[in-house]
Order: C-alpha cells, then structure tokens, then sequence
C-alpha cells in the first residue's frame, strides 16, 4: 500500500477534516519520502523541525474545525522563494548563507492557510534554465527514466515538479518566467499553472524577470491546483503589480464543463520535426475536448516565431538590472580581496566567483542589449515584438475563442547533460510556453500521455486573462479523459 | 557586426563580472551564438508599434506618504558579509 505521502491534496484535506489522519501522520510520511530520496537531490534544505511545528499547530485547527482547505497539507517551496531563517539562495553561490529576516508573500499566504513546508526544492540558478542543472546544488533527477538513462526532470522549477512527482510533498510552487512550471510538470506528469501576470504577489519571491515573472501551483491534479492556486493568490499591497481584484474560489467553481465553448488550434505551434509523439497527443487532446462538448477552430498566432527571440532580449535585460544588487555587501557570498582591491574589483571578482557562467551568460546580454547605442536596436525592437505577440492572442480572444490548447513541450524529458553545452538548443524548449509570458495570460500544462518509451507528456492549456477558472475547467475535461494514472517506477 | 574580444571585455566590465583575457574569445563566440539567435526579430516590421511598458493595463496605487516600518537595522545588516557599529563595509572609495 502507498504511504499517505501519495495521496493528493484533496483527498488529504478530506481525511484530515474528518479526523481520519492527522497532518502530523502525512508530514511524517512526506519527511521519510524525502530522506529516502537523496537521489533525487529534489530537497536541498529540508524544513523537518519548522515542519513538526506546523503540523501541530495544523493539527489543533483542524481539530478546532473550520480549517481552510491547506491546512495540515506538506508543501515544497522552490529555493526562490524567501523563507524567513531558512536558506533562500535561488540556487545559487551569490547567495551562499542567505537566510531572509522576511517572509515572501505566497508562504505567509500558504502558512496562514494552514500548510507545511516540509523543505526548499532545487532550481535553476535564479531560475535560469530547463534543466536543474545550473543549480549550484547539482541538478536534481527525474524520478521518470527512460532504460536506465538518468533524464532532467526541466526546470527551472525542476526540484519542484520532481518532489511532486516523487510523492516527497502533496504540492509545491515553482515560478515560471518562461515556460519554468509548465515545462518541468509536464515533463513529470503532474499539473503545474502559471496564472495570469499579477494574480500572485512576487513580494519575497527572487526576481528574474520582473515583467514576466509569475508563481504558480505544482500539484498532483487538476483540483489541488485549484486549491493551491487560491491560496496563492490575492492583492498585495507590497507589489505594485498585483491584480487588486477578486479571487475566485477556484474548486468551487471548478466543473469540468466546457460544453459550447470554443478552444483555438494555432496552425504556428506545428513545428517541423516535432516528434510524432507529440503530434499524436495534441490530436487526442482535441479528440477529448471535442468529447467534452467544445468546438474546436483553426487559428493563427502570427507572431509565435519571434517569440523566443524576444524573450532572450527581455529577459536577460531585466535580469541584468534585477541581478546588479548581488554585489557582495549587503548579503550573500563576498569575495576575498587582495591587498589594494578597490570596490570595483570586489564587484567584478564577487560576480565573477558567486555566478554559474548561464547566470552569467544571460546578465552580460542583458547588458549589452541595454548598452548604449544597441539599446532601440535591441531592447526596444523586442518591446514593440513583444506588443505584437500580445495582440494576437487580444486577436482571437476577440473573435471569440475561449481557450487555446497546444503541446507543453516539444519532447518528452530529456538526458541530463544533453543540451547543457548548447545554450540556444536548451532555450527552444520553451518555445510553446514563453508566448504566455510575454502576453502576461494564465497558463496550464496537464498531464495527457506516455511517449513510446514511457514518458509523460503534457498538453498546455491557455486562458483569457484573469480567467483561470474557465482554464481550470478546460484542463479538467482533458484529465477526466486523459486518465492519466501513471506514476514513475520507485528506483531511489 | 559580430562581437570581439574587445566587445566581450567591455561588456563583462559593464556588468561587474571578471572574465579572464584568456575565456574572452570564448565568450565572444557564445555571445555571438546567441545574438544571431534573436536577430530573428528584424523580420518583423515593428514600424508604428508603441513599445510595451506594461502586460496588463494597470495603473499603479497610490498610497499614503508615511513611514510604515523601520527601526530594524539589525535584521538589515544580519546578512551583511562585514558589517560594523551598524554599518555595510566596503573596501576604501575614496581616496
């Protein structure tokens, strides 16, 4: 029989609310599942004494009735994430020892509600990647194999999606600036959401990109991301950027029934050498929604093309800027100055010693491209694409289309090590999700297939903005259909 | 034009970042790499597009001009890699 560590969040929340279990039982199973997951490397700081504690306090609400939906559940939080007394380093060397005197908004959030971090989970370093494997931790492993081949389990958020699907915590967040829960989840075969930009405070949360940077749930199905994903959400007065607008109580409105609705199919997602694999499960997906009552039109998003290119012009700038405060004074790693260094040197040698050389890579363009004299030729030029690429969804939106349904990915998880050398190989893994960034929409990638060789695929899901209950719905049609049940093989 | 290892040196210095003379020609060659992939961009006519400052039209809160914390100088520095008498310190700036 499987430990409660498997069960899903609200399978949990119902035993728990009827005293059938106690959160201290499930937090237990979830802190064996992490030390007998060492292989994994999907749990760089495990949180077990914060954990206990909170797992008792869990307790006596739910004894007290009236618990919301979270509480007593064991969650993972990405190592982006500040974390008071707790290291946050945004799996990095630059923040070696950082531990934050803040809470960021989405854990006070989930901690209100009642959940339990059991531990931080492995990344890309600042969420620069989509593999795990600029993580300063090392890269964390795929509980999914193909034979006996060691896979990526994507990133960034690659220690989430694997703690998730390892049965380590119930749920996690991740945060996704480019495709970084979509991508990773689906490579996983769990169900990971980016909500629309401004629907989760990123106050605490380590920017990479401003302008795109979203956090999302990381969950088991379709309905614990609802729940996770409200508890995330809501106004925040310490981020400017936050949709000061209701939110919706997602499960309670989550049916499944998209009946008369219409999801668009951009002719541009077909890419040439998609691996048949992919193609097959996009054409199921349409078969399900077909089956769940939606009518399904041809669209077109001219603009997709360029969408990556934009991307590494935006995101590097902003990182570039966002990543200038780590310069060895106020947090962090310092380096060892030699007699006679000036601050200068102490800079460029901290940088030089504290960044992994993608980190690195990204922030040396970012500042080209905002250099004087490259800057309309770049920056610019990007910004106005990237206008275009919103307006193409505002296109078919106003035409009518209700949701947009596409590949999460152009292959299943790949061999840790693969693309490592190339970076312009590993950026078009995000090529069907970065168009959901720059255009600030809701997101989902849902779990719908196997590849011949076993290995989860994910359909994406895209919504009209604020609208991630009608986009709840839609990808719930699929998993009903889907019936993906699938786990990975134990081999750790 | 593609980048040099002048270019390379320039643009670690802009950024903070040592690089070693001896991994600049490398870089340039990364560099390079990854601006051919977004020189992409210039297929598209961006003639009369406003650039985006904002993904979703909002406009930003205003709010009252007060103090709403302070006075916890101690948690500022406690991650500070030298800190002293409640000061950040740095190698000498000024001569």
């Amino acid at each position: 029989m499987d430990g409660l560590n498997s069960l899903s969040i609200s399978e949990a929340r119902d035993r728990l609310r009827v005293g059938e279990i106690t959160s201290m039982e499930l937090t237990q199973a979830c802190l064996a599942a992490v030390e007998e997951a060492a292989a994994l490397n999907a749990v760089v700081h495990p949180t077990p004494d914060l954990a206990h504690e909170q797992a008792k306090a869990a307790d006596a609400r739910l004894a007290a009735g009236q618990a919301p939906a979270m509480c007593g559940i064991p969650v993972g939080i990405k190592d982006l994430f500040c974390t008071e007394g707790v290291p946050s380093q945004a799996a990095s060397g630059i923040l070696a020892g950082f531990k934050p005197a803040y809470e960021s908004t989405v854990t006070s959030r989930l901690f209100e509600a009642g959940a339990v971090m059991t531990g931080k989970l492995n990344m890309d370093e600042f969420a620069m990647g989509s593999s795990t494997e600029t993580s300063v931790y090392g890269n964390t492993v795929n509980p999914w194999k193909s034979g006996d081949t060691e896979l990526t389990p994507g990133g960034s958020s690659g220690g989430s999606a694997a703690a998730v699907a390892a049965d380590l915590c119930l749920g996690a967040t991740g945060t996704d600036t480019g495709g970084s829960i979509r991508q990773p989840a689906a490579f996983t075969g769990i169900t990971g959401v980016k909500p629309t930009y401004g629907r989760v405070s990123r106050w605490g949360i380590i920017a990479f990109a401003s302008s795109l940077d979203q956090a999302g749930p990381m969950t088991k199905s379709v309905r614990d991301a609802a729940i996770m994903l409200e508890a995330m959400s809501g106004h925040d007065p310490k981020d400017s950027t936050s949709a000061d607008i209701p939110v919706p109580n997602f499960e309670g409105i989550l049916t499944g029934e998209v009946r008369g609705k219409t999801v668009g199919i951009p002719k541009e997602y077909r890419m040439e050498g998609m691996p048949e694999a992919i193609d097959e499960l996009w054409a199921s997906g349409r078969s399900m929604l077909e089956d769940a009552g939606a009518t399904l039109v041809d669209i077109s998003l001219p603009h997709t093309k360029v969408a990556l290119p934009a991307y590494y012009v935006v995101a590097p700038a902003e990182a570039s800027s966002n990543l200038a405060r780590y310069d060895g004074v106020r947090y962090g790693h310092r380096a060892t100055l030699a007699q006679g260094d000036d601050i200068t040197a102490m800079y460029e040698r901290t940088r030089a010693e504290g960044f992994g050389d993608e980190v690195k890579r990204r922030v040396m363009i970012g500042t080209y491209v905002l250099s004087a004299g490259f800057y309309d030729a770049y920056y610019n030029h990007a910004r106005k694409v990237r206008a275009l690429i919103k307006k193409d969804f505002e296109d078919v939106f106003a035409e009518g289309v209700d949701a947009i349904l596409t590949p999460a990915t152009p292959s299943a998880a790949f061999p840790l090590g693969q693309k490592f050398d190339d970076p312009v190989q590993m950026y078009l893994n995000d090529v069907f999700t970065v168009t959901v960034n720059l255009a600030g929409l809701p997101g989902i990638s849902v779990p719908a297939g196997l590849d011949p060789d076993g290995l989860p695929l994910g359909l994406q899901l895209i919504g009209k903005p604020w609208e991630e209950g009608e986009l709840l719905d839609f990808a719930l049609a699929i998993e009903d259909r889907a019936g993906f049940v699938a786990k990975p093989k134990r081999w750790w | 034009m593609p980048i040099d290892r002048d270019d390379a040196r320039r643009v670690a210095h802009l950024a903070r970042i040592r690089v070693d003379e001896e991994d600049l020609p490398a870089l340039a060659s990364e560099f390079n790499a990854i601006l051919g992939f977004i020189e992409q961009l210039r297929e598209v006519d961006v003639r009369d597009v406003e650039p985006m400052t904002s993904v979703t039209p909002m406009r930003l809160k205003r709010r009252e001009d007060r103090i709403a914390g302070g006075g916890i100088a101690e948690k500022v520095l406690a991650n500070a890699p030298d800190a002293r008498e409640g000061y950040f310190v740095v190698p000498k700036v000024v001569e």
